[in-house]
């Protein structure tokens, strides 16, 4: 799926990067504990996460992902948007909570791939 | 020997938000150089493990990285209070980050095994009370 159906589908709000929204992606995964993205996933290239920091940013980057998206509302600052635009990366927000989100691109057809 | 390029990076410890500028500055010149993707993301990931642990646990560090045609070494020195017991920190799990790092999402017990599995080779040298140094050699196929 392209990111711009990932916009549609979670109700999200574009924060940066809407120039790329047409990548494709074929996996995600969500966590809020960076830890285990960085241990377990490997090739998602799309992250859902309920944690707002930069750390969330940076862990994305190390692993090549394209596109983050924050749950439950929660909004990125300004040096976060600064990370990801150096990184040719989506910020997207959505205001469904994670369980719901990661369901609905689940049933469009993107998935958890082997991490 | 001499043909190899070498960075220098000085970690704070102060500023959490600021972790991984150094593994970020390292991905983005072996991506200049032109190495496999592969071979950057295990690079990445390990070093951005090893810097956040460094964060984390000792007041920040320095990081040293060697650029060698056939391989690239890595070495992460810090003056924190040393590992006191290797063993038990290299297992899945464990774990001595306190409560508020957790809230930020690290302090699973993953970083010491996540580095060994992205890194060719590792070796800990730690002594308490007067610091840790973590090498790290990758080879480029």
């Amino acid at each position: 799926m392209k990111v711009k159906e990932i916009i549609e589908i979670l109700e999200a709000e574009v924060i940066c990067g809407e120039d790329l929204s047409e990548k494709e992606v074929h996996t995600a995964c969500g966590s809020d504990m960076m830890s285990d993205v960085l241990a377990y996933v490997k090739d998602q290239a799309v992250l859902l996460s309920g944690l707002v920091n930069n750390q969330v940013v940076r862990t994305a980057e190390m692993m090549d992902m394209k596109c983050i998206v924050f749950v439950r509302g929660k909004k990125p600052d300004e040096s976060m948007i600064e990370l990801a635009n150096a990184s040719d990366m989506v910020l997207l927000s959505t205001k469904k909570p994670m369980f719901t989100a990661c369901g609905l691109l689940y049933s469009h057809g993107l998935r958890g791939g082997n991490g | 020997m001499s043909n190899s390029v070498k960075l220098h990076y000085d970690v704070s410890g102060e500023d959490f938000t600021r972790a991984g500028e150094a593994s970020g500055n390292i991905k983005k010149v072996l991506k200049e150089i032109g190495c496999d993707a592969d071979l950057i993301r295990n690079v990445s990931i390990a070093t951005y493990e090893a810097e956040i642990n460094m964060v984390i646990h000792a007041n920040g560090g320095v990081v040293d990285v060697d650029i060698f045609p056939d391989h690239i070494d890595i070495v992460l020195a810090d003056q924190g209070p040393g590992i006191k017991d290797v063993e038990l920190a290299m297992k899945e799990g464990y774990s001595t980050a306190p409560d508020n790092v957790r809230s930020l999402g690290f302090g699973a017990g993953m970083g010491l095994p996540n580095i060994k599995k992205y890194a060719d080779e590792m070796k800990i040298e730690t002594e308490v009370g007067v610091g840790t140094t973590i090498r790290l050699k990758f080879y480029i196929k």
